[in-house]
């Protein structure tokens, strides 16, 4: 199967800026080739998680606010099913990881995420999120929300703008798309088979 | 139509097996057919609620996958029936599960009872209305049990309040209802529709039967637990209420129930007040009867629901949510009273027609 | 008249032999008392003096000279533009240990526990002295200036600090001579104990609340603040002030522009640094845009918390109109990143004013829908009917500024009270309600953002020629001594304090944010009411959860 097949109803394949990280994952994932019965089941499968993906409503800071603007009248990500945020955890796809995340927060989060049922995704949106981003010298904010729960889109920003979440969301579509129901990808996998991920400590 | 069709099916099954072996045949259509009758309903619901919602908050709502966003709730399901059921830590299991079961399937036995269009009912009970009520009403002891079964505090709050909610409202859909039945004398579906072949029920009944379909709508709508009677989930308090718990499927029980729970009432409200399947007939006026008749009884029924659902819609995104002490004042004080008092106009219109 | 009061304040505080009296660098009276007196002289200004001091601003916790102290912000309700610092300190710095006023003033229960948090020094009578943003198991103060910041001290914690509903709050009494050392419970022993938060869909944020319920009544609410604590105050100390000034964009979100204004002001008047009047007039109209901005969302958000889901898009729909005409001229959206120190970033855009002249009938517009959709709606007018009652006395007592203490009829805007920038120069009302009751509370946001317009409206024709922002020194340093700023953002009054030593960083920042003591608002009105209640009452003080934590 070629990669150009990663299609999604919303964007054409050339307007992605880096579609070489996601060609690789594909080519992992299909290393030693796929049943044409498997593909097609699997094709089918991503088809409807990759179009109906509920995020949990979950905020800290101003990030939130810009992710309110992405659900309301103009930037609206209903048109892509997205609008159904759920308040509960276990009914929710991928939690929007919106603003700062301090020491005290952490161990929440990584309930939150654990409290998810599979399949989960993670969105780290804005500077905090990613690295710490605007505090990353204070002695109380964790260094990205990846040492925490394992991420799968970054959207830079601070906080980013619709637009830039709305892309974000389009790349998570197209992550789901190449996923194989009957194989979990490597890093998901360290996860599921030691149970929980290992907490470092960022250096501020 | 449809008679010709169930009866070509039990000749034909007749032909090749014995009548007990064809029966079970039979039963097993019906089920597989209401039960796919039941998602494809929900699921066309629920992507009508978002459009409609959409475009009254001003947005555009689902229009990506397929065209206009047709396939959206299907890929809403695909999704959710591969979604990883969650073990609740010392929860109830048995109970856990069998909620969402109870809740599904009380949703599932209304809606079979429901007379679609002409000929299409599936049984048809001498005491229908009854059934209806009762087996409806089976619902909430799914959500007490969700609420309980759960080990957490909000879907316990969400529970108790949805208890008392749709205890105190059955009554006062009980009450409408019986309006209707002290009308037409009988509690058949089919004869309740057949009667309002030239004049609907909400004309005949005059203004008793105004009133009646009124809080039909009211206290139906706080029985399918939508805004802005949504105090069992309230999400700003509760989260998700009874369900918080629930993941994939079993919480896809719940969701679809809801929405067609939210069917079920507009479809009664259709029969019972707007004539069901029956075409609008102006009594006098032969041509404009005829062009009537010419359209598809099932039409006019989903048309008459359509429009009730519509209206709860309009409702649900307009509204504001009550609070649990003004949501019981108005039931106990407000439409309780009122609904005592047109039973007993009704009975009194009925008793001076003769 | 005005000023004999604050003489006769002061010469009863030169009478005291142990005070010390002060003219600071930026006007302000200031007191230093030794700590054992400090109790009797701020009980005199809160009960005795000619005109009470009624409101507590602020505290700031403070570490100079190897010496723990606090100070007092002290005004009046009756002379809102008067204010008094009052300072006292500590030597001991194993056991720093001072009198609390938390009896004085109800506010001050929330300071004094954050002054314990950041700096370790413990009141005495408080009954509540448990860290207030940082977890219980956290090592060290971190706004000491000792603090040992290594991340290996304070690791990210792994599990979740386990609150019991049997938690328990220790303190430290002083009656008749002796001292003891005690706990005691925050709940009773069979209450039903819920939490709200840290994620929850409608906390507006990180926020947690526990409360005890008696079926549907809340009896306790005890707010776990910290979820968010992102220690701005510490990170500024080592940042130059223009540095700074990012921060406060961050601190509350929604009225970022006016945060950052406070902070330009506190820098210019220390420098004396004249700002031209088109600095001025842009940073109103700015600022009032994004009041209505602000007003717009909370009030959105109050409808939603009662279950209003479209009025809360119809509050963010024309919400991205004020912020197109940010992003236009300032190029952010949420964070304008506007003001800086000396003026504004960059000269508006030629659209600026031509967008903003039909911003103005178009928020008027909608103005008369969101009344049309909700407020006159009968449901949300039962809902908000007679909950929620704040007095004007527990308002001023609490602290409870801006909107909110506005509806209970406490004067507190400081664009009126003390004008800065251009809001000398413009005809608008304060918006004063009597009742103090939510629909008050409710309302009083949509009437300011008619205000705001009206606001704009004068100035946005009149914004004269000149230079955009004044020349400063590229290292910008402010003179020695204690500086302090108040302005009046969207939740209400917003006060800077820094000490600076004379270096390009500040020696010690401290932000009096509006919103945390409107969640001690929240505790006074929210008992004895609903739990579905609760929500909405938070929404109707409309708080913003990181300006709280900071």
């Amino acid at each position: 199967m070629e990669v150009k097949d990663i299609r999604i109803p919303n964007m054409r394949y050339e307007d992605f800026n880096d579609n070489e990280y996601l060609e690789n994952y594909v080519s992992e994932l299909r290393e030693g080739g796929v049943n044409i019965f498997v593909g097609k089941i699997n094709d089918f499968i991503n088809w409807g998680r990759s179009n109906s993906v509920w995020p949990l409503t979950f905020a800290t800071s101003c990030c939130g606010i810009e992710f309110m603007c992405v659900g309301a009248a103009r930037s609206d990500f209903a048109r892509f099913g997205w609008e159904v945020t759920r308040n509960s955890p276990r009914q929710a796809d991928v939690i929007f990881v919106c603003g700062t995340i301090v020491h005290k927060m952490a161990p929440v989060l990584k309930r939150l995420y654990e409290q998810m049922a599979e399949p989960k995704y993670v969105m780290a949106i804005g500077g905090c999120a990613i690295s710490g981003g605007p505090f990353k010298s204070s002695y109380h904010t964790v260094m990205g929300v990846d040492k925490i729960i394992p991420v799968d889109v970054y959207i830079p920003g601070c906080p980013p703008r619709p637009e830039a979440i709305l892309y974000g969301m389009m790349q998570l579509s197209r992550k789901i798309k190449v996923q194989n129901f009957f194989k979990l990808p490597d890093e998901r996998k360290k996860v599921a088979e030691s149970g929980e991920l290992k907490v470092e400590n960022g250096k501020p | 139509m449809f008679s010709s069709l169930t009866q070509w099916i039990d000749s034909f099954l007749l032909r090749y097996m014995g009548e007990n072996w064809a029966l079970f045949v039979e039963f097993l259509l019906i089920g597989v057919s209401i039960m796919v009758a039941y998602a494809v309903l929900a699921l066309i619901l629920i992507l009508v609620e978002r459009k409609i919602c959409a475009y009254f908050q001003c947005r555009l709502g689902p229009n990506r996958v397929g065209p206009w966003g047709l396939f959206q709730t299907a890929a809403d399901m695909i999704k959710i029936v591969l979604k990883e059921l969650i073990r609740i830590n010392r929860a109830d299991h048995f109970l856990f599960r069998l909620a969402s079961f109870i809740v599904i399937v009380g949703s599932v036995c209304t809606f079979g009872a429901l007379p679609f269009a002409k000929g299409l009912q599936v049984i048809d009970f001498n005491i229908g209305v009854f059934y209806l009520l009762a087996i409806s009403s089976l619902g909430v002891v799914g959500i007490l049990l969700a609420g309980w079964s759960s080990n957490s505090k909000y879907t316990m709050i969400g529970a108790m309040r949805s208890g008392a909610q749709l205890i105190s409202y059955e009554l006062s859909c009980g009450m409408s209802l019986l309006c209707i039945v002290v009308l037409s004398g009988t509690m058949q579906l089919s004869e309740i529709v057949e009667m309002q072949r030239d004049s609907w029920f909400i004309f005949q009944g005059h203004v008793p039967a105004v009133i009646a379909f009124i809080i039909y709508l009211i206290a139906g709508h706080a029985e399918t637990n939508r805004g802005p009677f949504d105090l069992p989930e309230a999400e700003s308090e509760l989260t998700a209420g009874y369900h918080t718990e629930y993941s994939g499927i079993q919480f896809g029980f719940f969701y679809l129930a809801e929405y067609m729970n939210m069917f079920i009432i507009a479809a009664i409200a259709a029969t019972m007040f707007l004539g069901g399947w029956q075409p609008l007939h102006i009594s006098g006026w032969d041509t404009f009867n005829q062009v009537m008749d010419c359209i598809p009884s099932a039409i006019w029924f989903l048309g008459k629901t359509g429009f009730c659902i519509f209206l709860a819609l309009w409702v649900r995104w307009s509204f504001p949510r009550l609070r649990i002490d003004q949501l019981l004042r108005l039931e106990w004080k407000i439409l309780m009273p009122i609904c005592l008092v047109n039973i007993l106009l009704m009975a009194l219109l009925v008793a001076l027609r003769g | 008249m005005k000023k004999t009061n604050m003489e006769i304040t002061e010469k009863y505080l030169s009478s005291l032999s142990f005070a010390t009296l002060e003219r600071r660098a930026d006007g302000m009276l200031s007191v230093t008392v030794p700590k054992e007196n400090l109790y009797e002289v701020a009980k005199f200004l809160r009960h005795e003096c000619a005109e009470k001091y009624n409101f507590l601003f602020d505290l700031v916790g403070t570490d100079s000279d190897n010496k723990l102290g606090v100070i007092y912000y002290l005004s009046q309700s009756a002379q809102p533009e008067q204010m008094l610092a009052l300072k006292t300190f500590t030597a001991d710095r194993e056991k720093p240990e001072l009198f609390s006023v938390q009896d004085l003033w109800d506010s001050a229960s929330v300071y004094e526990r954050e002054v314990y948090d950041f700096f370790g020094i413990r009141f005495i009578n408080h009954p509540d002295m448990r860290r207030i943003f940082l977890r219980a198991d956290w090592n060290g103060f971190p706004l000491r200036k000792d603090y040992n910041a290594d991340p290996a001290v304070n690791p990210v914690p792994e599990k979740s600090e386990l609150i019991s509903d049997m938690e328990r709050m220790p303190s430290i009494t002083l009656k008749m001579g002796e001292r003891k050392e005690e706990t005691s419970y925050v709940f009773e022993k069979d209450d039903y104990v819920v939490n709200f938060g840290p994620q929850h869909p409608a906390m507006h944020g990180v926020l947690h609340l526990r409360v005890a319920l008696d079926g549907e009544i809340i009896k306790k609410i005890d707010p776990v603040f910290g979820y968010i604590h992102r220690g701005i105050e510490k990170m500024c100390e080592a940042y130059t002030y223009p540095q700074m000034l990012h921060l406060t964009d961050r601190l509350d979100y929604l009225s970022g522009t006016m945060n950052r204004h406070a902070l330009c002001l506190c820098c210019e008047n220390a420098l004396q640094l004249e700002v031209s009047e088109r600095a001025h007039y842009i940073r109103t109209i700015f600022d009032e845009l994004t009041r209505i901005a602000s007003h717009l969302l909370g009030w959105g958000c109050m409808c939603m918390d009662m279950g209003s889901i479209t009025a809360f898009v119809y509050g963010m729909r024309d919400r991205e109109k004020i912020m197109d005409i940010f992003e236009e001229t300032a190029g952010g959206r949420l964070m304008a990143n506007y003001a800086t120190i000396g003026g504004v970033a960059r000269d508006i855009h030629p659209n600026f004013q031509r967008r903003v002249k039909e911003l103005i009938p178009y928020i008027r517009k909608m103005l008369k829908e969101h009344h049309m959709l909700f407020s006159n709606n009968p449901i949300a007018r039962g809902r908000m009917a007679g909950i929620g009652f704040l007095s004007k006395e527990k308002a001023i007592s609490l602290g409870a500024t801006g909107p909110s203490g506005r509806a209970s009829g406490w004067h507190n805007d400081l664009r009126k009270i003390s004008p800065y920038a251009a809001y000398g120069k413009v005809n608008f009302d304060e918006v004063l309600r009597s009742e103090g009751l939510t629909y008050d509370r409710y309302v009083i946001r949509l009437d300011e953002i008619e205000q705001s317009l009206r606001i704009i409206e004068q100035l946005i024709d009149n914004i004269p020629e000149g230079a955009y922002a004044a020349k400063t020194k590229a290292v910008i340093k402010l003179p020695e001594g204690e500086f302090f700023q108040r302005v009046e953002n969207a939740r209400g009054q917003f006060g800077v304090h820094i000490t600076s030593k004379g270096d390009k960083t500040p020696y010690r920042v401290k932000f009096r944010s509006p919103s945390l003591t409107l969640v001690g608002a929240l505790k006074a009105i929210a008992t004895e009411s609903k739990v579905a209640d609760l929500i909405m009452l938070g929404a109707s003080l409309d708080y913003v959860i990181p300006c709280i934590d900071r």
